[in-house]
């Protein structure tokens, strides 16, 4: 039994808002990306598992519990971090400091993690006596990631855990998230950050207008023969016709974004050769130049709408 | 990088730690809200001050006997109702009570944290505040249990009242309306203006306002040393219940 189990969820708001059917499950010792664009349903899945909403219809189980039915028995092994949000709403008193903020949620666990130890990993030592409503966003990022994992829970529900942190602390943070993984924890992680989603998640499952349209591992994803193609980075605008012609029978080349080219529909020793030698002789450096499936990002553009707003 | 030991060892606190907490956490925040002390204490004791000292016409001698009665019943108003509303309305507005509800934390425990800091912050006003008083010569009568009666009574009252706004109108709204319904309530609660002062229909009316009626039946044991009249007993109660009914059906956990 995966830690956490969604089948056909439904919760519409509006004929247009939503979701209307969403299914996956997040196996333990393992990270689960939910990655989709704004809007998608990314935070209204996972407020259903975390009991903060009800499905219309459909069913989520976290470790085996209805999140509204068997809440109480289920919030001690959940650690949840709400998404920053528009409206500042990410849950912590903005008065309180940023040690009160953790004694209280350590009060409220069973075995909680020692408050120093978390301020040391996620870089708040300095910040500890510091009231929420002055941190930096990264420090209140942080904070309210150490405060999702202060119970040791099983299952964490992280929505956007990295949104507005600069490098170093996204680095800390994808490596606490790899620590809670090699400890055993599922988590779920939405994202819209396609980098984050394909170096940190194990499985990814991409909602758009409150569906599932694809889900599987990064490679998995990325990997499907039929859009394996060669890639190239150069100047934009470069003559392609002339390069159709060159490239062996069956071949061609598409500028798929400015600067972008993609030669398929297969890649064999022959369409890199022609390819490269075409380069040479319009005097153009083929930068970034692969033969692996698409990218992540790719994959992404490709199965989610455009927006339509 | 990190030492962090993050193996799952789920499970929730003992209730009575996790209520510890909570009703630590709610008296930090009513106790270190300048804005809300300026309610609790500041202007309950100017109140005193100005209307004992100064010669202001209408207030019944000793002034003093005649205004803590009313004082009293304002610092409860301001700590069970407008503190609690307004801070509770923004807890909600900054997913405060959202977040806690992913938490063990139950939602009757929460409440019962906020009715723990209430009571003690109001424990710590009516001692100031009948301190102050003695220093003004204060005299008062009755039964003391009399007196606890109404305090808690108009606590629970106000307290459901309180969070009936906080938890059905935005955050603003609350501020203005909170702030707004203390104004009134001090201006027509009997609390500096004897109700005798309006024409015996308005007087009437305005007894049957929850700060009108803990007023009068304060003054009727501390002044007089009678118990509480029925009317006001009934009136209070009234308030409650159905503050209570309408908080428990319309009170929405987040914005």
């Amino acid at each position: 039994m995966a830690a956490v189990e969604v089948s056909s969820l439904v919760r519409r708001y509006s004929p247009d808002a939503g979701i209307s059917d969403v299914s996956f499950e997040a196996p333990d010792s393992a990270v689960t990306a939910l990655l989709g664009r704004n809007g998608a349903g990314k935070t209204t899945t996972v407020e259903i598992c975390c009991g903060l909403r009800r499905a219309d219809s459909g069913e989520a189980r976290v470790l085996g519990l209805d999140p509204t039915r068997d809440g109480r028995k289920l919030r001690g092994r959940l650690g949840v971090m709400p998404q920053a949000g528009g409206s500042g709403a990410s849950g912590v008193y903005p008065s309180v400091r940023v040690e009160e903020a953790l004694q209280l949620y350590a009060a409220l666990y069973r075995q909680p993690l020692a408050i120093d130890d978390l301020l040391d990993t996620l870089d708040l030592q300095r910040v500890r006596r510091t009231t929420w409503r002055r941190l930096s966003g990264g420090e209140q990022q942080r904070l309210s990631l150490a405060l999702a994992l202060i119970g040791r829970p099983a299952v964490a529900f992280l929505d956007e855990p990295s949104a507005g942190l600069d490098v170093h602390a996204r680095q800390t943070t994808w490596e606490l998230v790899r620590e809670l993984r090699s400890a055993g924890v599922a988590i779920l992680l939405t994202t819209h950050d396609l980098a984050e989603a394909s170096v940190l998640a194990d499985h990814v499952v991409i909602i758009d207008s409150g569906r599932v349209v694809a889900a599987g591992s990064p490679a998995d994803l990325t990997r499907d023969a039929s859009t394996r193609g060669l890639r190239f980075e150069a100047p934009p605008g470069l003559p392609l016709a002339g390069l159709d012609t060159a490239l062996p029978e069956g071949a061609n080349a598409q500028e798929v974004r400015p600067g972008h080219y993609v030669v398929g529909p297969r890649v064999d020793p022959d369409v890199v050769a022609s390819v490269t030698a075409w380069c040479a002789q319009q005097g153009v450096m083929a930068d970034n130049l692969t033969t692996s499936g698409r990218s992540l990002e790719e994959v992404f553009l490709s199965l989610t709408a455009p927006d339509s707003a | 990088m990190t030492t962090l030991d993050v193996t799952p060892g789920p499970g929730a606190a003992p209730r009575y730690r996790a209520l510890g907490a909570q009703t630590r956490m709610e008296l930090r925040l009513a106790l270190r809200n300048g804005e809300q002390l300026l309610l609790t204490l500041v202007i309950p004791i100017a109140l005193l001050l100005l209307f004992v000292k100064a010669p202001i016409a209408g207030v019944p001698k000793p002034r003093i006997d005649f205004l803590m009665p009313g004082v009293l019943a304002l610092a409860v108003m301001s700590t069970a109702f407008t503190g609690q509303a307004i801070g509770t309305g923004f807890e909600r507005r900054y997913g405060v009570l959202r977040r806690l509800a992913t938490t063990p934390l139950s939602r009757p425990a929460l409440l019962s944290a906020k009715t723990i800091a209430v009571i003690l912050v109001e424990i710590l006003q009516v001692a100031i505040l009948c301190a102050v008083g003695a220093a003004l010569g204060w005299n008062p009568h009755g039964d003391p249990a009399m007196v606890v009666g109404v305090l808690l009574l108009g606590t629970a009252c106000f307290s459901a009242l309180g969070l009936l706004m906080a938890g059905s109108l935005r955050a603003e709204a609350t501020l203005a309306g909170a702030n707004l319904l203390y104004l009134v309530q001090l201006a027509i609660g009997g609390v500096a203006v004897p109700l005798t002062e309006f024409s015996d229909g308005v007087r009437h009316l305005l007894e049957l306002l929850p700060l009108g009626a803990m007023t009068d039946g304060l003054r009727a044991v501390l002044n007089h040393g009678d118990n509480v009249p029925a009317h006001d007993w009934v009136t209070l109660a009234v308030w409650t219940g159905a503050g209570m009914l309408a908080a428990s059906h319309w009170f929405r956990w987040d914005d």
